[in-house]
């Protein structure tokens, strides 16, 4: 039994499928499949984006050609009107801009105080130091909108109404990242930070020389997902800021949603013109997305 | 000097240990200042709010002047509200058929694309991009396709022979439309996160089962489902915490209707905390929110780990 079991693994190499390659039929079994797997994913895939390539076909069309019950479902017509009327009614991209302040600032404040506090509560000992992490960590449990009403009020009794100041600061306490970031750097082996304070480097040095250039997936992940929860946020800037020139995308979304109605097109264009970005960002640190999910821990 | 190195030499553990207490305040003194920013913005942003959130439930507060003290007030008028009642039923409803489909689609997607495909990585990208658009872009999306008289949802019905369905008037029709785009933007999370949990299940144990002669279906239900186990435990806590907080698709396709349908229970709190300026109110709904988030979770951790024992 295992004399006969360890050869094809041994010629084939430690693949999952090697005893399968065994024998012809089961070769032709598999390759079936495999074609099964690829048509099923294929399709389904299809379903999945059909909503965005949808989105597409309206935001290129005029008001009237998708209205009419046979209406093709693939684009007949290329019209930019959808886009240029309401970039010119509405302060499209100061929204835009209002947004990138915010994720962007948020992105850099996030990634330094998660980068340090995780640091601290993972290699450093100090008092209080596992009673304050569970308290943080025990508010992941916490949904934002619990304590809106409140943090509301702290944003308006520090005259932050309407300032992107006043969205980024309480989404800072967000127990997410600095979870994420301890669990990092607690797989940093101590041998490494043992041999840096043999060398005569405080805890700081360390931390400078040897902890921060070890976390780069550690900041992709975090950049990637504050980046992505700051940019479609909608509740909290939806309280925050209520003047129109300090909206943000989805703010302007809804507010177009409210003066155009049905007009489908110009929403569909806005919208398309709205997540752009974030697809973008996906499509150039797409790695991370799936990668960050397996490293960090989250399984 | 002489002197002082011979009792070094002599006593070491005496002469060390000013030094390592010295470092030991270092250390602490480091560890408190990188974790200050943190703790400072938890204190002020998270700690203080949860604590005004659990003094204005029991306040009535307009937001202006000052709250007023009335005890247990709202949370009597909560339990014999009727509306809270039906947004809580409705957000039970929506997580119950919403959570399962998003999970055991997320499994298949992941069973799929677990092993070598042409085109694999494009394909999990493109069952992903859900995930990383807004809920306000999808919403959007959602309205137009499931609008009841131009839209495709009922123009494909109608192609195959079914009726049309009034997505916008029939309160079933339209917590169904919803949950369709929960379970859309959040199928593509549940598929990478057991696609890291496949990861982690090791090729001998299937090599084992294959030289058993297991059938498929049979490795599935007796290997890979409880390998997965944490995984799926991972992904249950998070998708039931964030669907009971679900609120921009509703907001923005439904706005709760037809006749409070799809009235969540975070929708019922911001109405009555900020259009309706009952500030109290609303917090003692933030608090009954919490507790039920809260029981949830524990309750799924106890499950989770009599699983893991059995």
């Amino acid at each position: 039994m295992t004399s006969t079991s360890a050869r094809p693994r041994a010629v084939t190499g430690p693949g999952r499928s090697a005893p399968a390659r065994a024998t012809p039929s089961r070769r032709g079994a598999e390759r079936r499949m495999t074609g099964w797997r690829l048509t099923t994913a294929v399709v389904l895939a299809a379903v999945v984006i059909f909503p965005l390539y949808w989105m597409a076909v309206t935001a290129l069309s005029s008001p009237g050609a998708l209205t009419r019950p046979d209406a093709a479902v693939y684009p007949t017509e290329l019209r930019w009107e959808n886009f240029t009327r309401p970039l010119e009614q509405f302060p499209f991209l100061r929204w835009a801009a209002n947004s990138l302040t915010i994720a962007v600032v948020s992105v850099a404040l996030t990634v330094v105080i998660n980068l340090a506090a995780g640091y601290a509560f993972a290699k450093l000992d100090f008092p209080l130091k596992n009673v304050l992490f569970l308290a943080i960590v025990g508010t992941l449990m916490v949904p934002v909108q619990v304590v809106m009403v409140a943090q509301f009020n702290l944003v308006v009794d520090l005259g932050l109404v309407n300032t992107p100041t006043g969205v980024v600061l309480p989404r800072l306490a967000e127990a997410f990242g600095l979870f994420l970031a301890r669990q990092f750097m607690d797989a940093v082996p101590d041998e490494l930070l043992e041999a840096a304070r043999v060398d005569g480097a405080g805890a700081l040095r360390t931390f400078v020389a040897i902890v921060l250039p070890l976390s780069k997936p550690l900041v992709a992940v975090l950049v990637i997902f504050t980046f992505m929860w700051r940019w479609n946020e909608f509740i909290w800037p939806l309280i925050v800021l209520p003047d129109p020139d300090a909206f943000t995308l989805p703010l302007g979304l809804r507010f177009l949603q409210q003066q155009f109605g049905n007009d489908y097109g110009s929403l569909m264009a806005m919208s398309l013109l709205s997540i752009l970005p974030m697809l973008l960002v996906f499509a150039l640190f797409q790695r991370y997305f799936v990668e960050g999910v397996a490293r960090t821990g989250l399984r | 000097m002489a002197v002082v190195g011979a009792a070094a030499l002599e006593q070491p553990p005496r002469v060390q240990r000013p030094g390592r207490r010295s470092r030991r305040r270092g250390e602490a003194l480091a560890g408190l200042g990188l974790a200050a920013p943190a703790l400072a913005v938890f204190a002020v942003f998270m700690f203080v709010p949860l604590v005004m959130t659990a003094y204005y439930s029991l306040t009535r507060y307009t937001g202006f002047g000052d709250p007023r003290f009335q005890g247990v007030e709202n949370f009597t008028q909560i339990f014999g509200d009727p509306l809270f009642w039906r947004s809580l039923a409705n957000t039970a409803v929506f997580t119950v058929v919403s959570v399962p489909l998003s999970v055991f689609g997320g499994l298949g997607l992941a069973l799929l694309l677990n092993r070598a495909l042409p085109g694999r990585g494009l394909l999990r990208a493109l069952f992903y991009v859900p995930v990383v658009i807004s809920a306000v872009s999808a919403g959007i999306i959602a309205r137009w396709i499931f609008n009841e008289n131009f839209g495709i949802a009922n123009r494909l019905l109608s192609g195959v022979g079914l009726p049309e369905v009034g997505w916008q008037t029939s309160g079933p029709a339209a917590l169904a439309s919803v949950v369709a785009v929960q379970v859309w933007t959040s199928l593509g999370f549940a598929m990478v996160v057991y696609l890291a949990g496949l990861q982690g299940i090791s090729g001998e144990v299937y090599e084992a089962a294959a030289l058993d002669g297991a059938s498929r279906w049979r490795v599935l239900r007796s290997i890979t489902w409880p390998l997965l186990g944490p995984t799926t435990f991972f992904i249950l806590v998070y998708m039931v915490i964030t669907s009971f907080q679900v609120f921009d698709i509703v907001v923005i396709m439904t706005g709760g209707g037809p006749a409070n349908a799809t009235t969540f229970l975070v929708n019922y709190a911001y109405d009555t905390g900020f259009q309706q300026r009952r500030q109290g109110y609303a917090a003692a709904l933030g608090v009954v929110l919490f507790v039920i988030v809260m029981v949830l979770t524990l309750l799924q951790w106890r499950v989770g780990r009599r699983r893991e024992v059995a």
